[in-house]
């Protein structure tokens, strides 16, 4: 404690708060193109990185970008690429190319108001659904959502220890309100913070079967150029990598890629309660919409209100337990987000008639204030 | 200070709104430890169109980051004059580059030509929004100088210290002519007429 009082706190904005993140996480390979309002992330990394021995490269465009995070990854490298929606877009293809090849890296998406190149420098929340849906097929993948600057730090390095426990993508999805606010924050000490890193093969190369399910559905990843050859595809594959049009293939590694992810919900899906215990009327939020919530539930709670916040950190796999669990007993269910309900409507399915489920959207470009929750909260 | 004090820097893109919000937000928050949160808008323009900055300073954990009824409003045009004053509470100060704004929406506004200070005492028109931090820091003690000096020097560019050094002590001068002309309750507005309308 002694040498955590002497630590000087520092002002960061969410952007510099993801790089820090990245790189106590052990990042050593970016790809980007610059996009406001994710700029940051590939400006301070492009310096940061080669003074820890890792690569920067600025692509020619966000389809490159994360066809090098793949490959990096593939080669041994914790890889994370930065974008905002437009970039994001362009992306999906080869996202989904790294679910199948079950490929660990880090996507960040801050989002800025949309569709198209909509508002550069506004706040959104307009992409939840795609950061869930935005590539093709049936495929699972983790969306975790930062609230603050030391959020950012912790989810990132969450996000990185997801992707490489589970190979798989994990996209952060923050907002231009958290990227842009700088805040004093204390971060944890190098040895202070939890990092995983990818289960590699330990047998002799020439037993490698790639693609072999074990109790974790995760299996060990070779690194290209340590030996261990295989062979990897955009096709469903078998055990070995090769392409496979088989039933009984397909439908265990289908199955397999699924099941890794939701046999490890509970580590994986993060929420924050906050005066939840005897609420009656609940706000359901993420993102920076989270802090307008907080504020409203006080300021509610002084005017006799029993108001609670239920912050998602995990937007995807949707943390249905906890919903569920949270919204059980309550008499209202506030859902606000900048957007024009995309949570919601998750909310609304888990719901199945428990309670009333209301939606507050603000579509304008700017934040969703204490104000408005609040406002919505004293007439419940 | 109270709990919460709310602080909005605006003008135009390029009169450097942004980085004084940021060495204004380090002064407090990482030289005087008080819990700090500085956000900002502006426009996709890289010069010109609206930009502004906010602070808000706090003695507890800020949960809604952005400022919803100002403290202090500095406004380095006249749009950002006429726009936010109607954010600053009866009792908030509002601070105008008077270079530029020429309609103040009430007479209690403080009036220092930053911009033309700059030019004319430094021959660069780019510190003055150093020199309007000096005066904001003189004017409501909201960060001592001291701090707000080491954290200047800690955000501007190697070989021009002395330059900033220099526009900080400018503001505080114009500051202190103000103040010795007023009275400081007036301008902070705590005084025994902070009662009355600011609307005269």
């Amino acid at each position: 404690m002694g040498k955590k009082g002497k630590k000087k706190p520092r002002l960061l904005q969410g952007n510099e708060a993801i790089v820090e993140g990245a790189l106590a996480a052990g990042c050593s390979f970016f790809a980007g193109y610059p996009i406001t309002p994710a700029s940051e992330i590939s400006e301070i990394l492009a310096y940061r990185l080669p003074q820890v021995g890792g690569t920067f490269i600025q692509m020619e465009d966000e389809i490159a970008s994360i066809g090098a995070v793949i490959g990096a990854s593939l080669a041994g490298a914790k890889s994370m690429t930065a974008t905002s929606g437009p970039g994001f877009s362009l992306m999906q293809e080869n996202l989904g190319f790294a679910c199948v090849a079950e490929v660990p890296c880090v996507i960040v998406n801050v989002m800025r108001g949309g569709p198209s190149t909509g508002l550069p420098t506004n706040p959104s929340q307009g992409d939840v659904m795609q950061s869930r849906w935005g590539t093709h097929g049936d495929h699972p993948i983790i969306v975790l959502a930062p609230s603050s600057v030391h959020d950012s730090f912790e989810v990132t390095v969450k996000a990185f220890n997801f992707s490489e426990r589970y190979r798989t993508p994990v996209i952060v999805l923050s907002d231009e309100v958290v990227a842009h606010t700088r805040e004093t924050v204390m971060l944890p000490e190098p040895d202070e913070v939890e990092v995983l890193d990818r289960i590699k093969p330990t047998m002799p190369p020439e037993w490698y079967i790639p693609y072999e399910d074990t109790s974790r559905g995760v299996p060990p990843m070779g690194i290209f150029g340590d030996g261990y050859r295989y062979h990897v595809t955009g096709l469903i594959h078998d055990i070995r990598g090769f392409p496979t049009a088989r039933a009984d293939e397909i439908e265990p590694f289908m199955k397999r890629i699924h099941r890794k992810i939701s046999q490890h919900f509970h580590d994986i899906q993060i929420v924050k309660h906050f005066l939840t215990e005897d609420a009656e009327v609940l706000v359901i939020a993420y993102g920076s919409v989270a802090r307008s919530a907080k504020r409203a539930v006080l300021d509610a709670r002084e005017m006799g209100v029993k108001a609670g916040l239920l912050q998602l950190v995990t937007l995807y796999p949707f943390p249905r337990t906890d919903v569920v669990e949270a919204i059980r007993n309550m008499r209202v269910v506030l859902v606000p987000e900048m957007n024009m309900g995309q949570i919601s409507r998750e909310v609304k399915r888990v719901n199945e008639g428990m309670s009333r489920v209301a939606t507050l959207n603000r579509i304008d470009g700017g934040m969703i204030t204490p104000q408005q929750i609040y406002e919505w909260l004293i007439k419940e | 200070m109270g709990e919460r004090y709310e602080i909005c820097l605006s003008g135009s893109g390029g009169q450097g709104l942004i980085l004084a919000g940021i060495i204004l937000a380090e002064a407090a928050g990482v030289h005087e430890k008080k819990h700090v949160a500085q956000s900002q808008s502006y426009g996709p323009e890289a010069r010109g169109g609206a930009s502004k900055a906010e602070v808000v300073i706090s003695d507890e954990e800020i949960d809604y980051p952005m400022a919803t009824r100002l403290d202090l409003l500095l406004a380095m045009n006249q749009k950002s004059s006429d726009s936010f004053y109607f954010d600053l509470k009866p009792e908030g100060t509002l601070v105008v580059d008077s270079t530029f704004v020429t309609q103040t929406p009430t007479t209690k506004a403080i009036r220092i030509p930053f911009t033309e200070l700059a030019r004319k005492e430094l021959g660069k028109e780019m510190v003055a929004n150093i020199i309007a931090l000096g005066a904001l820091a003189t004017l409501t003690k909201v960060v001592s100088l001291k701090a707000l000096e080491a954290a200047v020097l800690a955000r501007v560019p190697k070989g021009t210290e002395e330059l900033n050094r220099k526009a900080l002590q400018l503001g505080s001068k114009a500051a202190k002519r103000i103040l010795k002309e007023r009275e400081p309750e007036a301008i902070l507005g705590h005084g025994p007429n902070h009662e009355d309308t600011p609307y005269e």
